[in-house]
């Protein structure tokens, strides 16, 4: 699969999977969206040699995916588009600190071991985070959270627009370059020769579609209010987003302070 | 260059985002104060079509690799600065939550380091000097191509630097740069030259869709080849007379592989020819070893930068004439002459 029908792949499992119905689409997308980018932050901020402690924050992950009834192993195909740079900076470390913070049997742990790992780590729990995130409120519930928490009309209506037309360019594209293809038959991408005309043609399309679509937008009554109010507020209990929000600050501010697997390791040492 | 969540430290994290909120409450006024609805739409169709045209790969010739469009200059270009700034932030929000291509938490640096010096920099200021007295193919490509490439430079500078902050790696600062900014460059050179492709079809399609056009702008503020002949001059001279004294004293990629393989720098043949080349060089050499004969002076290396310039381009150019001549030639040599039949 290339990377165009990866991404439409991906436009059409995401609106399949945010329109679930159930308690678990009764929670506000703004207290999804706090839980989760509380999470980032926390998760961020510790020591780049406290694995233990890092690793205490998959709980949130672990107990996320199951009640929400997600793929762990989609979530983790996405590490792939950071793990360049990551994998830079991580191995970085292993040159650069050398310091033997303990010993596993005869061989010398370092620091930089230890840092590297712990930087993975936290690439693959945020990116994790980021899925969930999508996969539970849709771009439409991210929309409505970016509302309610005071951001412009225009630009959550960017946002939104830019989502909903994505997937019609994505596949115009696809088509142009199935054309292109059968005529330019084993060459790789666009020739030089019709960069400006592959693109700008395409561009006015785009163009002539932007003002299409707002001119049925104004016949159907559109008068620059959010398009996503109405998509955001289905089924919501504030009750229950207000339990939800509070219950999961508690539960990971007490993951990020107290070193969870160390204590239990106690109970049975 | 999309920064990851795990590669920055919350505090970072905060300021970029204070300084992106700043760039964007000031982009929003900005737009409303235009007070063109219409534009909204434009704006996610058009961040859309920057989305989708990133997935075209374009091929580099001779390289076998591929690039891709500038996004935050194309979108100035089209839409002015503000508006695309606030298009590029939508995309790189549904970047970060689609396809993990920079995250939640790293949005305002991605957005500081890709739409902002892509946005003002490169639409606000280069796109706009370079069109203030009208708008032509040639400036647009130079536009282009300048703003892609320093925008992508300053971009992965900030990357550096948010990055040497939120000290999640032990590399160190320089090396990281050193790493970071010759890739950039290519990159951005590549990306301006799609960009400006782009750009130069729409002009000649549509100029009217193009921020900072007028309709009296066709023909109009064009580089003649005197300016072109006459900017090209200037810079020959302050490259060949000034910046060639800078130049580094310690020998070239090539001079130091055959100082490790074989001890020293410049290889001695020995045989009648070479000496007789060498001679024939010795007389022939007006400034031999980049000064005058039998003295070491900042003159000579000057001098010989400006002559060297000189020489190069008047042998560009006889060589361009003498092409031209043997082209017109042949062609006449294939047309039929006036008043004779093709096939008799």
């Amino acid at each position: 699969m290339n990377k165009l029908q990866q991404a439409i792949a991906m436009l059409h499992e995401v609106d399949s999977e945010a329109g679930r119905s159930g308690d678990r689409s009764r929670i506000h997308p703004a207290a999804r969206l706090f839980v989760n980018v509380l999470f980032i932050l926390l998760t961020v901020s510790f020591h780049k040699y406290n694995m233990m402690g890092l690793l205490s924050m998959g709980l949130y992950l672990l107990i996320t995916g199951i009640w929400e009834e997600l793929s762990f192993l989609k979530g983790l195909k996405r590490i792939r588009y950071i793990l360049f740079l990551i994998a830079l900076l991580g191995m970085a470390n292993l040159f650069f600190d050398r310091n033997i913070i303990f010993q596993f049997g005869s061989m010398n742990i370092t620091g930089g071991m230890i840092s590297m790992a712990t930087l993975f780590i936290k690439g693959v729990f945020t990116v994790y985070a980021a899925y969930f995130l999508l996969m539970e409120t849709g771009i439409e519930g991210s929309c409505a959270a970016l509302g309610s928490f005071g951001i412009p009309k225009g630009g959550v209506t960017v946002v939104l627009l830019t989502y909903r037309y994505l997937i019609l360019l994505l596949k115009e594209v696809q088509r142009m370059l199935q054309a292109y293809q059968l005529r330019a038959p084993g060459q790789k991408g666009i020739h030089i020769r019709a960069w400006g005309s592959f693109v700008g043609l395409l561009l006015l399309r785009t163009m002539e579609r932007g003002k299409d679509v707002y001119d049925s937008m104004l016949l159907r009554g559109y008068g620059g209010e959010g398009l996503w109010k109405e998509a955001g507020s289905r089924q919501i209990s504030s009750g229950l987003s207000v339990v939800y929000a509070a219950a999961w600050t508690l539960a990971l501010g007490a993951l990020r302070v107290f070193p969870v697997f160390q204590i239990a390791g106690s109970l049975f040492g | 260059m999309h920064m990851a969540d795990a590669l920055i430290a919350p505090a970072v994290a905060g300021t970029m985002y204070l300084c992106s909120g700043a760039a964007a409450g000031y982009s929003v006024k900005k737009v409303r104060q235009l007070s063109e609805p219409e534009k909204i739409p434009v704006m996610g169709v058009m961040g859309a079509f920057v989305f989708a045209s990133q997935m075209i790969n374009f091929t580099i010739p001779g390289t076998g690799s591929s690039g891709h469009l500038c996004g935050g200059m194309l979108l100035s270009a089209i839409l002015g600065p503000e508006a695309g700034f606030l298009t590029m932030i939508g995309v790189l929000f549904i970047q970060s939550l689609l396809f993990a291509d920079g995250g939640v938490l790293a949005l305002g640096a991605n957005v500081w380091n890709m739409a902002f010096y892509g946005c003002f920099l490169g639409g606000g200021i280069i796109w706009k000097q370079f069109m203030k007295k009208g708008m032509s193919g040639k400036k647009i490509v130079a536009a282009s191509i300048t703003g892609c490439i320093l925008t992508l430079q300053l971009g992965a500078f900030s990357v550096t630097l948010e990055t040497f902050f939120s000290g999640i790696t032990e590399l160190p600062f320089f090396v990281f740069l050193a790493a970071m900014q010759p890739i950039h460059l290519a990159i951005g050179l590549v990306e301006g030259l799609i960009t400006s492709a782009v750009l130069v079809f729409i002009y000649e399609a549509r100029p009217e869709m193009l921020w900072g056009y007028h309709i009296n702008d066709s023909g109009k503020g064009k580089l003649s080849r005197k300016k072109t002949a006459a900017v090209l001059a200037l810079s020959a001279l302050i490259i060949g007379g000034a910046v060639s004294l800078t130049a580094s004293a310690y020998p070239d990629g090539l001079e130091w592989s055959m100082e490790k393989a074989a001890g020293t720098a410049e290889l001695e043949a020995e045989g009648k020819l070479y000496d007789k080349a060498a001679g024939v060089q010795e007389a022939v050499a007006l400034l031999p070893d980049y000064q005058f004969r039998g003295k070491e002076s900042a003159a000579g290396t000057s001098v010989s930068g400006i002559l060297g310039a000189a020489v190069v381009t008047a042998v560009c150019i006889s060589g361009c004439y003498a092409l031209k001549l043997f082209g017109k030639r042949k062609e006449t040599e294939l047309k039929p002459e006036k008043g004779k039949k093709g096939h008799e």
